[in-house]
């Protein structure tokens, strides 16, 4: 579960070239950008049924952080 | 709820017109790097827009589109008793930009005339409006003007916004037919959402001035804009649009006894292509009864449904009869949706000015 939902970033974030981890810094990645957070709220919203709004989005850094936010709100 | 319903009242003719001058979105290239524009505009879907040049109003385009829709239909001016303009890009902050439009269009002293100010919820709205006096009055004919000349609010170095907004205008002329049958509408608002989309100054809360004029820094991107610009928070909309659009359509359906399937087009709001593509996926639509022209126009706000309509289903309603979902969402905000039935409907060729 926690496996796929990091390929889940990474494939919406186009990342080909390494592995993602948990702990990572997503904002950080050189494919962050404000229309990657529009991919990451849409994936979220079709493969979990949740949504995130953007202030939630602004607080958070990690992919962890992330996956517990979509686990509390299913 | 604000749910309504109309018989026998339906559009029986639509025209549009938008700006000549065309601008390449991947070429719009004087504010930031080429590369960081074509991400953009790969993303958001839309290739060209049209810009009003300078001196060219939302009247002008609505009046354009109303003069060929009236000459084309060979109406006689004296049956529209009704004109309802919609825009929040009007020729002056009064009087109302219908009542020059009567006059321009050389309609009777006895035409009705208002403005109606709503963004791109606007057309169905402004519809709702039309049919509620066209079924309680004795208005032969109704005139729908719909414009805006987007291109003009917000800022091209505000790259949240620099390549979504066009122009254009429409004219719609609705009556009564038993051909029609029933319509239904769903109306919605919710201020809460205010600072979605929204520009701050030069109203009456915060009169225009000197530094409302100054362009400004407004985030760690480094966009720039003035407080007369507007701005919209992308992410904020997507969320609202993807969670309220749904629940709407569940509701609408439901108080018109219909289904979806029912449906021979889903005309939505041109809001960008990630957005409608999502939104005809998660609503699991056949994409190809989703006409779509953000390609071509942008984001026009309100005359989006209807531009879709008159660029993409000429055609299509000539000789026949559709059932249309329509539904727009935006600033306010503010949505709307509505089933309708089309037979016949004149389409007159695209202008353009």
């Amino acid at each position: 579960m926690k496996e796929q939902f990091l390929n889940q970033v990474k494939e919406t974030l186009e990342i080909t070239d390494r592995e993602i981890n948990f702990e990572d810094n997503f904002k950080e990645y050189d494919e962050w950008d404000s229309l990657n957070l529009l991919s990451i709220i849409a994936m979220i919203d079709e493969e979990y049924g949740v949504t995130i709004d953007s202030n939630t989005m602004s607080k958070i850094t990690t992919i962890e952080e992330l996956y517990n936010i979509i686990e509390s709100n299913k | 709820m604000g749910l309504l319903k109309f018989s026998d009242i339906g559009i029986t003719g639509m025209a549009a017109a938008v700006p000549a001058n065309t601008i390449d979105n991947y070429n719009y290239t004087m504010h930031f790097p080429t590369e960081d524009v074509k991400d953009i505009v790969d993303k958001v879907g839309i290739k060209e827009r049209r810009f009003a040049p300078e001196g060219m109003c939302s009247s002008d385009l609505c009046f354009a589109a109303a003069e060929k829709l009236i000459s084309d239909m060979k109406i006689d001016k004296s049956e529209i008793d009704l004109l309802v303009f919609i825009s929040q890009t009007p020729d002056y902050r009064m009087p109302a930009t219908s009542v020059l439009l009567q006059n321009r269009l050389g309609l009777s002293k006895n035409t009705a005339a208002f403005d109606l100010t709503l963004g791109c919820s606007a057309f169905v709205y402004g519809l709702s409006v039309v049919f509620s006096l066209v079924q309680s009055g004795f208005i032969k004919k109704a005139l729908l003007l719909d414009g805006e000349t987007r291109s003009r609010i917000y800022s091209p170095k505000d790259r949240k916004t620099a390549f979504l907004f066009g122009d254009g205008g429409i004219a719609a002329i609705i009556e009564k037919n038993s051909k029609f049958g029933d319509s239904y509408f769903s109306l919605n608002s919710d201020g809460s959402k205010e600072n979605y989309i929204k520009i701050d100054g030069g109203g009456y809360r915060n009169p225009s001035s000197e530094d409302s004029v100054k362009e400004k820094i407004v985030d760690e991107h480094g966009n720039i804009r003035t407080d007369e610009h507007g701005y919209m928070n992308g992410a904020d909309v997507f969320n609202f649009v993807i969670s309220e659009i749904p629940t709407d359509l569940k509701n609408l359906y439901e108080f018109a006894n219909e289904t979806k399937d029912n449906m021979d087009y889903y005309v939505f709001h041109q809001a960008n292509s990630y957005m409608n593509n999502y939104l005809a996926k998660k609503l699991k639509l056949d994409t190809s009864k989703v006409p779509t022209c953000i390609e071509s126009f942008g984001n026009t706000s309100s005359v989006s449904i209807p531009l879709t309509i008159v660029s993409q289903l000429q055609n299509e309603l000539k000789g026949k009869k559709n059932k249309l979902l329509l539904s727009g969402f935006g600033v306010g905000m503010s949505w709307a949706s509505s089933i309708l039935n089309f037979d016949d409907c004149h389409i007159s060729d695209l202008i353009e000015l």
